[in-house]
């Protein structure tokens, strides 16, 4: 049997793997208050040389003020933050070596194009030559040379975008912050634009932190994502771990669709645990060990697309296999979302199982009202304490 | 953005607050308690026309000593002769009779402005700002050609055989409400038209589709939604106006009370600096409440679009 | 909002505004009159307009106007401008809420008033009065209109501009020359015209505040109109429309043309990537 791993595996860049490697940003312990509203809490990360690591959260988690103490526009209230090895505090934003790309872009708008770029090498007082090369460079890097002469105003979202990522490469910093840079986009140019940024950062091996709320755009992007709420980190791991193994219902509940059953652990063997749903009565067995107790409460999350769903007992080697009712379907093309009651209880449990529609054309297709099997494997979900 | 975002002062930061900040306490708060401690003073013939009621320059031992002695003379005279009261009040009935027909003449104005084709708006608005900028002496001057009574309009009037004998306009309480509603129409028209282009045409379209006739759509809808805009503009004309010296000086008859040329009067004619103090202060604290309210009013909406 | 134009709309424009301009052409038509009865037309002339170039006082009157209200806006936008960015940047200070007061006030307050304490404020400081008084009163009502259209400028202005040119090693101060002032330029420029034109037509306060050998051109045109209507008057006031006039449209049409190329372009670049 071949060894299992979660998720696909990048490349040979698991610096965080070894105890002893140096990090290159290190948010030390650190506070910061707004009056009375505790922004981030008592907080320590490490981020690794080369890294394209993400911040992820929803809005006034603190994940924006994480990286606006970084780039020196914030003082934290108290803990040290260190960049390749000097700590930052009493260093202003301007004489900071890491340069950021704004939410608004915020292009200097009676610039053009050019002068946007330069601007950053002008202010390190390079000689012209020097400034013209980079320039050019940059131009070339984010394919703008056409539009050199521009102002801000005469281009496009996407273009004002990589005239944003051009300025703030220009420099070359050690660390370049990225705050929402993809927000204004359509969804299309989006992804593309994800890409592009991903290729970018393999040519110029720079570290990337960026700050983002769309959790599609943290996994496709970095190389690890640390989950953040209420000013703490949540999680810290790659994005496939955060999928799969989610430490919490937050994270699970935050990346992708997720069913949480709540349940109390009836078994613990050397095999596995397993559990009894609290009020619908059906026993679910896993192959998962868990510090709870015997009788504790605890959550049982399984991903949509883990659960199969048929007419009939047909999946025989399924450990799980829980009889319900279909209740709702959303057809979204290439899949459908089939939310069936389950359960015995007068609450009205739903347990939703993705379809994939790999045919056009179906026999006996599952439809409103028909009696189904929901069924997944010992190893297709996991069991949160909290 | 998701974080409250403080502010990093800095030392330029201090000193950017600091001098407009000390410039404004030295012109213009420093004054009215000048204003104020001389409204407390008692009249001499001398230069300057007043014995200083209290002097800090012989110390605060002297200070507390004088302060039972100051003189409310000034305000008790106030009281005393009919001419300032008179005044206060007539120029708070002139300002709120203006103002009432300024809206009058300038909501149709800001509605029709608001209604009109998006291409010609931004030359309407130019039309409008345009004679806040011209001299408001010349447009009040103005005014005295045409509303004399052999002045431009008795002719036409005369011409066309309206009248038969040439109205009397000018210098009396009429012609001082032709100038202030003239004056001071672009004040009220712009704040309203301002409300009534933000509002959205499919509201009306919405109460209409829902059996409302035009006349009640206007009454229910745009009226009420339009209200800010015509608290605002009835602010900028009243405050103002109560305290107006050219138009009344100008335009108004001897009979006219405004409490701007009773001050200018008592200050540059009788060369009286306490009492033209002490009327300065009292139409201070006549203005202060709508001034409060006024600024209120506009912090709230500036809340509401934030 | 917009809807077809109807008979209501169209009246009460054309009679609002011919309420607004008939008396001002009025005054510039009897300015060309060859009666002195201002109010009878006695044929065309530009005989007061020669006048006007002989009348040593006026012009004395308003080369002092000139530059006073020259000084004064200048003064006023630097101070201006500078309490506008304390206004929408600076956040909490104490005494903020005086500040702002403060700023406001003088933009509703009677001109009797500020001219009156003004006026007490310079002889308390024993300070004999004349041109420099004017301009530091004009200064300080100026000022504040200034702040107030300055201020409206910066509030559409997104700080992370300045935070970026920090970021790429511009310091603050050189930020503000390099990036933020010519953005709110425009601001500026309207406030220091706005200024200018306050100086220009300011009578009360500058009768309060100004002294021997100061005497503006609305000074001179006021004890003039208490005499009585005359056509050199009317003349006077024509040149003063009329220069208001065609700086107001100048700069009207210039930035109207800037906006309308500037949504061009926008159209343009957005068209290309669609």
């Amino acid at each position: 049997m071949a060894k299992k791993s979660i998720g696909p595996v990048r490349r040979e860049f698991t610096p965080w793997e070894t105890p002893d490697h140096p990090p290159f940003i290190e948010f030390r312990n650190v506070t910061k208050m707004f009056g009375d509203f505790t922004a981030v809490d008592n907080l320590s990360l490490k981020i690794y040389e080369r890294e394209f690591f993400a911040l992820l959260g929803g809005s006034g988690c603190g994940k924006t003020t994480l990286m606006r103490m970084l780039a020196g526009f914030e003082a934290p209230t108290a803990g040290q933050i260190f960049l390749d090895g000097q700590d930052l505090a009493g260093i202003p934003a301007f004489r900071r070596p890491s340069n950021m790309m704004f939410q608004s872009y915020a292009l200097f708008p009676h610039m053009s194009v050019e002068k946007n770029i330069a601007f950053g090498l002008k202010q390190d007082k390079l000689d012209a030559a020097e400034i013209r090369d980079r320039v050019a460079e940059m131009l070339r890097l984010t394919k703008l040379e056409q539009f050199a002469k521009r102002k801000p105003h005469q281009l496009s979202g996407g273009q004002r975008q990589r005239v944003a990522l051009a300025r703030s490469l220009a420099k070359r910093p050690k660390v370049l912050l990225l705050d929402e840079p993809l927000g204004a986009l359509d969804r299309k140019l989006r992804e593309e634009t994800q890409f592009e940024l991903m290729n970018i950062q393999e040519e110029l091996k720079t570290t990337f932190l960026i700050v983002t709320h769309d959790q599609e755009e943290a996994m496709t992007v970095a190389d690890r994502i640390a989950v953040m709420d209420k000013g703490k980190l949540v999680q810290v791991a790659t994005p496939a771990e955060i999928y799969e193994a989610p430490n919490s219902r937050f994270v699970a509940d935050f990346i992708g669709d997720v069913n949480l059953i709540e349940a109390k652990v009836s078994r613990k063997s050397g095999e596995g645990t397993l559990l009894e749903s609290v009020c619908e009565g059906f026993a679910i067995e896993t192959n998962q060990e868990t510090d709870a107790g015997i009788g504790d409460r605890v959550w049982y999350a399984i991903r949509p697309e883990k659960v199969r769903i048929a007419h009939g007992r047909r999946d025989q080697d399924a450990a799980n296999q829980i009889d319900g009712l279909v209740w709702d379907i959303a057809y979204l093309g290439d899949v459908s979302i089939i939310h069936s009651k389950v359960g015995e209880s007068e609450k009205d449990t739903i347990l939703r199982a993705t379809f994939a529609n790999v045919s056009r054309m179906v026999d006996n297709p599952i439809t409103w009202d028909d009696e189904v099997v929901l069924s997944f494997d010992r190893d297709a979900g996991v069991i949160l304490r909290g | 953005m998701d974080e409250p975002v403080p502010v990093r002062r800095t030392l330029g930061g201090w000193a950017l607050i600091a001098v407009p900040y000390v410039w404004l306490l030295i012109f213009f708060l420093a004054p009215f308690l000048i204003v104020f401690k001389i409204s407390l003073s008692q009249i001499a013939v001398a230069i300057p026309p007043y014995i200083p009621t209290f002097d800090l320059a012989s110390g605060w031992q002297a200070f507390f000593e004088k302060l039972g002695e100051l003189s409310f003379e000034n305000y008790l005279w106030l009281t005393q002769d009919d001419l300032y009261w008179k005044s206060y009040i007539s120029s708070v009935i002139i300002a709120g009779i203006s103002t009432l027909l300024t809206l009058v003449i300038g909501y149709p104005i800001a509605y029709g402005m608001a209604r009109s084709p998006q291409s010609l708006r931004p030359t309407l608005l130019m039309l409008v700002i345009l004679p806040f900028w011209t001299s408001f002496l010349i447009r009040v001057y103005a005014w005295i050609g045409i509303l004399k009574n052999e002045g431009l309009l008795n002719q036409l009037l005369l011409t066309l055989g309206i009248i038969d004998e040439p109205l009397v306009i000018l210098n009396t309480n009429m012609a001082v409400y032709i100038g202030i509603v003239y004056s001071y129409l672009p004040f009220l028209v712009l704040p309203l038209y301002a409300s009534l282009e933000r509002l959205d045409g499919s509201l009306l379209e919405a109460a209409e589709d829902l059996g409302c006739p035009p006349w009640l759509a206007f009454w229910k809808i745009t009226l009420p939604l339009s209200l800010p805009g015509v608290i605002a503009g009835c602010f900028l004309v009243f405050i103002p106006a109560v305290g107006e010296f050219v138009i009344p000086d100008l335009l108004g008859g001897s009979d006219t009370l405004m409490i701007g040329k009773t001050l200018w009067t008592e200050f540059f004619n009788n060369r009286d600096w306490p009492v033209s103090s002490a009327v300065a202060v009292i139409l201070l604290m006549i203005l202060v409440i709508p001034i409060i309210l006024f600024q209120n009013q506009q912090q709230k909406i500036a809340e509401k679009e934030a | 909002m917009t809807r077809g134009p109807s008979w209501f709309n169209v009246t009460s424009l054309v009679v609002g505004f011919s309420f607004l301009y008939l008396p001002i052409v009025l005054l510039v038509i009897y300015s060309f009159n060859k009666s002195r009865l201002v109010t009878v037309w006695g044929g065309f002339s530009v005989e007061w307009y020669v006048s006007l170039l002989h009348n040593e006082q006026l012009l004395d009157a308003a080369w002092v106007t000139l530059r006073v209200a020259f000084v004064s806006a200048s003064v006023a936008t630097v101070l201006g401008t500078a309490a506008a960015l304390v206004l929408v940047r600076s956040g909490r200070f104490f005494g903020r809420s005086l500040f702002s007061g403060m700023i406001f006030a003088p933009l509703v307050m009677p001109e009797v008033i500020l001219g009156l304490s003004l006026l007490l404020l310079f002889v308390a400081m024993d300070q004999s009065r004349g041109f420099w008084t004017v301009i530091l009163a004009h200064t300080t009502f100026a000022m504040c209109y200034v702040a107030v259209v300055v201020q409206s400028r910066l509030v559409g202005f997104d700080k992370s501009i300045e935070e970026a040119a920090e970021d790429l090693g511009c310091p603050p101060v050189k930020t503000f020359f390099l990036i933020t002032l010519p953005i709110i330029l425009p601001g500026v420029v309207a406030g220091w015209m706005l200024a200018f034109t306050l100086s220009l037509d300011d009578l009360v306060v500058a009768s309060f505040t100004t002294g021997p050998g100061a005497t503006t051109l609305p000074m001179k045109i006021y004890s003039q109109v208490r005499l009585g209507v005359t056509p050199e008057i009317n003349a006077v006031c024509t040149i003063l429309v009329v220069l208001v006039t065609i700086g107001v449209i100048a700069a009207s049409l210039a930035t109207r043309r800037q906006q309308v190329q500037k949504e061009r372009d926008e159209r343009t670049a957005f068209g290309a990537e669609g």
